[in-house]
C-alpha cells in the first residue's frame, strides 16, 4: 500500500497552481495518470521518487515514511527503490546498453532476461546514439526494472513505440510487473493505450 | 642551453593541473548546482585571477604567506614550510592563479547536461560520488580535456606571479617565461628566442590537440 497526501506549488503560465493529491494505491495496483500539459503529471512522479520536495504532506509506502513534512522525514531518492522512465528517457551517453543495467543492477541473469524483454540483446553493445527512439525508449523502461523496484513511476513510456511493439511490449511488462509486485504509475497522454493494463485511474486538471 | 627553466616549467604546470583535477573538480561540480548568494561569492573569488593583474596577485600572495608574519610565519614555524621564493610557492600561485581555467569549463559543462541524468542515477541508489564519477564526467571528456589543458597552458605561461612571489631563483623557481625575461635583460636574444620558441611550440600543439579532440567529440551524444 502507497500512502500519498501531498501540496506541491507549480508554476504555470497563467500563475501559481497547486497540485493535491490524497490517495491510497494497494500494493502491486497499476494506475494511469492524465491530464492537460502542465498539470503536474511530472512533478507528481518526480515527488513519489523523492527528486522534487513537495511544500506539505506525507508519503507512505509500505509502513515506511518516506516523507513528513512535519516531522521533517524526506527519505532521498537512492533510498526509495522506485523505477523512473523519464519522458526525454535520460540516457547515459557514455554507457552501452549492457552498461546501463550493470550500472543498475550486477543480477548478469536478469540483464539478459529484461535484454530479451526489450527485444536489445543484439543491441547491448550499442550507446543510445545509435539506437533509435523506440529502442532507447525501451532502454529506458528496462533500466528503471534492472533494480527489481517495487514502485515503478513510467512518464509516456510508450510515445515513441509504434503500436506492434507497444503491443507485446505491454503484455510482457503487465507479467514482469505482476512477478515483481511492483506498484506502478503510468502518465500518458493517451489513455487509450493503456486499456485493459491499468486498474485505477487519476485525471490530473484544474 | 640551460633547460632547467623548462623542465622546471613542466613540472610546475603539471603538478599545478594535478592538483586543480582535485581541487578544481568538486569546486565545479558544487557550484554547478543551484544558486546562493554565498556561490556567486565563492565564484567571484575563484574568477578574480581572471581579470586581476598578475602583480596584484603576486604581492598579496607574497604579504600572505611573508615568513616575517601571519600565516606564512606560522606555516613556517609550525611545519617548517615556507611559500616564498621556493617552488612549493609557485605551485601555490600557479594553483590559485589557474583555477578559473579548470573550473570554468567544467561547470559550464556539468550545467548544460540534463539533470534528469542524475536524477536517474539517485533512483538506481547512486550517491552523489557515484553518479558524478560514472555518469557525469564521462559525459563532459571535451570540456574536461579543454580545462586541463587550458590550466596546463595557462601555467606554463605564468610571469607576474610566479616572479613575485619565487622571484628569479635557477633551479628553484626561475621558470621559462622568467628565463626569457631574464635573457631580455641580459641581451642574451638567442637564449630568449630558444626559450620563447620552445614555449610557443608546446603551447601550440596542446592547443591544436584539443582542438582535434573536440572535433570529434562535438558531435551530441543523443543524435
Amino acid at each position: 500500500m502507497i500512502s500519498i497526501a501531498i501540496e506541491k506549488k507549480l508554476k504555470a503560465y497563467h500563475g501559481q497552481q497547486v497540485l493535491q493529491v490524497n490517495r491510497q494505491f494497494a500494493s502491486g495496483s497499476l494506475t494511469k495518470i492524465y491530464g492537460p500539459s502542465g498539470t503536474g503529471k511530472t512533478t507528481f512522479l518526480k515527488t513519489i521518487a523523492g527528486l522534487i520536495t513537495p511544500e506539505a504532506g506525507t508519503i507512505v509506502a509500505n509502513g515506511i515514511t518516506w516523507f513528513d513534512s512535519d516531522a521533517r522525514i524526506n527519505l532521498p531518492a537512492q533510498k526509495r527503490n522506485t523505477g523512473f522512465v523519464f519522458q526525454q528517457y535520460a540516457l547515459f551517453p557514455n554507457m552501452t546498453v549492457k552498461q546501463h543495467l550493470q550500472y543498475a543492477t550486477t543480477d548478469e541473469l536478469w540483464i539478459k532476461q529484461l535484454l530479451l524483454l526489450g527485444k536489445l540483446d543484439t543491441f547491448a553493445l550499442h550507446k543510445p546514439e545509435y539506437l533509435s527512439g523506440g529502442q532507447q525508449q525501451r532502454l529506458a523502461i528496462l533500466r528503471a526494472l534492472a533494480t527489481k523496484p517495487k514502485l515503478l513511476l513510467m512518464d509516456e513510456p510508450f510515445s515513441a513505440l509504434d503500436l506492434k511493439m507497444k503491443t507485446e511490449l505491454i503484455a510482457e511488462l503487465k507479467a514482469v510487473l505482476k512477478e515483481l509486485g511492483a506498484t506502478t504509475f503510468i502518465v500518458s497522454h493517451n489513455p487509450q493505450e493503456l486499456e485493459g493494463l491499468t486498474d485505477e485511474e487519476m485525471v490530473f486538471g484544474f | 642551453m640551460d633547460l632547467s627553466p623548462i623542465w622546471l616549467t613542466l613540472k610546475l604546470a603539471g603538478i599545478t593541473t594535478l592538483l586543480l583535477l582535485l581541487i578544481g573538480l568538486p569546486f565545479a561540480w558544487w557550484l554547478s548546482r543551484g544558486r546562493s548568494f554565498f556561490k556567486i561569492i565563492v565564484e567571484a573569488i575563484i574568477t578574480m585571477p581572471l581579470v586581476l593583474p598578475p602583480s596584484v596577485l603576486g604581492f598579496y600572495l607574497l604579504l600572505a604567506f611573508s615568513p616575517q608574519h601571519g600565516v606564512g610565519k606560522w606555516l613556517l614555524d609550525t611545519f617548517n614550510v615556507q611559500f616564498v621564493f621556493s617552488f612549493q610557492g609557485l605551485v601555490l600561485a600557479s594553483v590559485v592563479y589557474s583555477m578559473p581555467f579548470m573550473v570554468g569549463p567544467v561547470k559550464s559543462a556539468l550545467q548544460q547536461l540534463p539533470a534528469a541524468l542524475s536524477e536517474a542515477s539517485y533512483t538506481l541508489g547512486k550517491t552523489e560520488w557515484q553518479t558524478f564519477k560514472s555518469v557525469l564526467l564521462p559525459n563532459i571528456k571535451p570540456s574536461l580535456l579543454t580545462a586541463i589543458v587550458l590550466t596546463f597552458a595557462h601555467t606554463l605561461g605564468e610571469f607576474g606571479v610566479v616572479l613575485m612571489i619565487g622571484g628569479n631563483i635557477p633551479g628553484i623557481t626561475r621558470v621559462a617565461s622568467i628565463a626569457v625575461y631574464d635573457s631580455v635583460e641580459k641581451m642574451d636574444y638567442v637564449a630568449a628566442n630558444n626559450y620563447s620558441l620552445i614555449l610557443f611550440s608546446i603551447t601550440f600543439v596542446l592547443v591544436i590537440a584539443v582542438f582535434v579532440f573536440n572535433k570529434y567529440q562535438a558531435k551530441s551524444p543523443l543524435g
